[in-house]
């Protein structure tokens, strides 16, 4: 089965069938960053524009990197020094983009649903960079991506995920693929920051983080944003690592080649400790790694199918 | 000028008519009832194959005049109201400037004089400014010809204060209509709290925030010993609350929207702005129990929460779009398709909570095909599907909730006080 969606703004409609393929795509796109001269023509000649409405270094460079490794041009644009705040629509910037010839754009957006209403709305393909608490689903592809490549499969394995799921884009989109593949999903967090319904996406809740991480095989550790000024309730910062931190301690009660994950960046000492956040465990810097290979196969495979979809239209 | 409206199945809930007769109407009124009328000179409309009905009595509608006049004006929405065979229509006071005083009402009544195409009741506000702090002077928004007073848009969140209201509006003998929303619980919510805000990655608007309203305020009018209307009930705890205080005779109504008991919440999913209104779209569950309290009279009566947007306030990210659907076109429809055809109210049932009911809560001299009465009438062919479309709508704005979906029933024909004003395109 091929790649047929022209854009991908999210995991929940994808099937097991997609990701694997998104997942093995990436797996030969690998290689390619190890190469003295890390450069594919697969997309030569295709322009990618990272539209990006909220602040992101990572994100975007790796999206950069990943086109960049595939010889597509790319543009960035950031709030900041575009139009936007001149309070032009998400619409009128989709069409304006797609005025430029444009073929993918790749957008971080605050709020969730933005995504799906520009892919509506332009012909290039969409790929979502993250939107609103909505999905992310790079992030999750490269967190399967790199579990899949350190334990060999995702089927069966137990993960957790601790910490602010109720405003996690990474979390809701980890669930929709890790559930799709066969793995378990416990989500661990204070119960204000639980939200409502989660267990009907597939996932187990557990406010005690020893209990969650005791069969766990993996723990993705969620950035803590303890600078929020939503009005939301939150936990207080010091409590919260006193009960949700993952730290030596808390490891050494577990399966001990428990692997620890984080999307970053890292809050050192509020969601894990520096020892963890840099021990045996941890393969934090390996996800940035992959997530250049996963980007890739994604924008690769968007790109393919969006032509086939013009060759359609045109016969 | 005479008019004879032949061998249409008349329904009249308030004469308990369901049968083919023909109308005779002279001089704007209803003349005569009965089988077999010789036209004698009067106008002619064959009603064979069609059912005839009082115009409705919609008693929720924002026309947005004065002030918001780009979503809507009194004339295009009092003619999108013909359209949909509304000819009595209870106008929202979150104007601007709000419906607040003796003055603006008069503003309002002769904007009324001078555009409206149907009849158009006002509502004022509970609040001045709709500021939920000092109480307007309802004795003289009534003598200015205000029927009922509400905050609709906002509920008026301090408990003396409202009940206040309701005691004050009862010495008036003035209905109270509560919007009821905590918005201390409902915050900066969009859609309904569970499964699918959570899916979404949205703020949710739980039950809670309207059914403990919902009970509140009940509470306060029982203690005002005053009469009280529950605007647009979009959930089952509230349907229960209703149905108690009904039993325990409590002088409470209540009023529910069709998106209410035809659209589920699982529709959002693809973050369409036009499913986006307050209360939001609910569960399967809370639609069968708005239907079972339709069915079983806790809830009275259907209104449309007629509520204009512009384009640009729409087609924009989700969470930034306004809450609100136009829905005086659809109405009908929407409940010929949803209660009618899915067998959950009769013809003379739905008629009552449609056009007389309302008219009897708002204490106005409408809903009715009683000889004498005001010749108010919708004649429609209730078995032909149609699409809707904006094109296909006469609202200045176009965010229905019903936009792509086929819908049972068509106008054929309004007429108010005796006059053809809309008759079916084509």
């Amino acid at each position: 089965m091929g790649w047929t969606r022209k854009d991908l703004l999210g995991l929940e409609d994808l099937s097991k069938e997609e990701i694997t393929l998104i997942l093995d795509t990436a797996d030969s796109f690998k290689e390619v960053s190890t190469r003295e001269i890390k450069k594919v023509p697969a997309l030569r000649g295709k322009t990618v524009v990272n539209l990006f409405y909220e602040p992101s270094t990572r994100t975007r460079v790796s999206f950069e990197v990943a086109a960049k490794r595939l010889s597509a041009d790319v543009i960035n644009i950031a709030t900041e020094t575009s139009s936007v705040k001149k309070g032009e629509t998400l619409i009128d910037t989709g069409a304006n983009i797609e005025a430029l010839k444009v073929d993918i754009i790749v957008m971080r957006h605050n709020y969730s649903g933005a995504a799906i209403m520009l892919a509506k709305h332009v012909k290039a393909s969409v790929v979502n960079a993250g939107d609103g608490w909505h999905e992310h689903p790079t992030q999750a592809l490269l967190d399967m991506f790199t579990l899949r490549e350190k334990l060999g499969k995702i089927e069966g394995l137990n993960v957790t995920i601790v910490g602010d799921i109720a405003h996690s884009r990474v979390a809701r989109s980890n669930i929709w693929g890790l559930t799709k593949l066969g793995a378990k999903v416990t989500v661990c967090a204070p119960e204000m920051l639980i939200p409502p319904g989660i267990e009907e996406m597939g996932a187990k809740v557990s406010h005690d983080i020893d209990d969650a991480l005791r069969n766990a095989d993996a723990v993705n550790v969620l950035r803590m944003q303890f600078e929020r000024d939503d009005g939301d309730a939150f936990p207080k910062q010091l409590e919260y690592f006193k009960n949700f931190g993952i730290t030596e301690e808390r490891l050494a009660k577990v399966k001990k080649n428990i692997i620890v994950m984080h999307p970053g960046p890292i809050n050192r000492g509020i969601e894990m400790s520096s020892e963890v956040a840099d021990g045996a465990n941890s393969v934090i810097l390996e996800q940035v790694t992959n997530g250049i290979a996963v980007r890739m196969a994604v924008l690769f495979l968007v790109a393919q199918a969006n032509e086939n979809i013009k060759h359609e239209d045109a016969d | 000028m005479k008019m004879l409206i032949k061998n249409g199945r008349v329904i009249d809930p308030a004469n308990k008519i369901d049968e083919i007769y023909d109308i005779l109407i002279e001089n704007s009124k209803i003349a005569r009832i009965a089988k077999d009328i010789k036209p004698n000179g009067a106008e002619v409309i064959d009603a064979s194959g069609k059912i005839v009905i009082p115009g409705l009595v919609d008693m929720h509608v924002h026309l947005r005049e004065p002030g918001r006049e780009d979503k809507e004006t009194v004339a295009t929405g009092t003619f999108a109201a013909l359209c949909g065979g509304v000819t009595s229509c209870l106008a929202m006071p979150n104007t601007n400037p709000a419906m607040d005083s003796g003055e603006n009402i008069k503003l309002l009544n002769g904007i009324i004089k001078d555009t409206a195409k149907n009849n158009v009741f006002i509502a004022g506000a509970i609040t001045k400014a709709r500021e939920g702090k000092e109480l307007t002077d309802i004795k003289i928004l009534k003598k200015e010809g205000a029927v009922a007073i509400t905050e609709d848009g906002s509920s008026v969140d301090s408990e003396d204060l409202m009940l206040d209201a309701l005691k004050k509006a009862a010495g008036e003998k003035v209905l109270v209509i509560s919007h009821c929303e905590d918005k201390s619980l409902s915050g900066r919510g969009c859609v309904n709290r569970g499964f699918i805000s959570t899916r979404m990655g949205l703020r949710g608007i739980s039950k809670e925030s309207e059914f403990t309203r919902v009970a509140r305020d009940i509470e306060l009018a029982l203690k005002a010993k005053a009469r009280i209307h529950i605007a647009h009930v979009s959930c089952k705890e509230s349907v229960d609350l209703i149905a108690k205080a009904k039993k325990k005779g409590a002088q409470v109504t209540a009023e529910t929207a069709p998106h209410y008991f035809s659209l589920d919440e699982t529709l959002l999913l693809g973050y369409d702005s036009n499913l986006k209104m307050n209360p939001p779209l609910r569960t399967k569950a809370d639609i069968a129990a708005i239907k079972a309290g339709l069915k079983d009279g806790t809830i009275d009566a259907i209104a449309s929460d007629h509520a204009p947007h512009t384009e640009n306030e729409k087609q924009i990210e989700f969470d930034r779009a306004e809450f609100g659907v136009v829905g005086l076109e659809t109405e009908l429809a929407a409940a010929i398709t949803e209660l009618i055809d899915m067998g959950v109210l009769s013809w003379i049932e739905l008629v009552k909570k449609i056009s007389y009911n309302p008219a009897q809560i708002l204490g106005i001299d409408k809903g009715t095909l009683a000889q004498g009465a005001d010749a108010d009438i919708a004649i429609i062919s209730p078995g032909e599907e149609w699409a809707v479309t904006k094109e296909s709508m006469h609202s200045k704005s176009k965010n229905s909730a019903f936009l792509g979906r086929k819908l049972k029933g068509v106008v054929e024909y309004t007429i108010l006080a005796g006059k053809i004003v809309y008759k079916r395109e084509g």
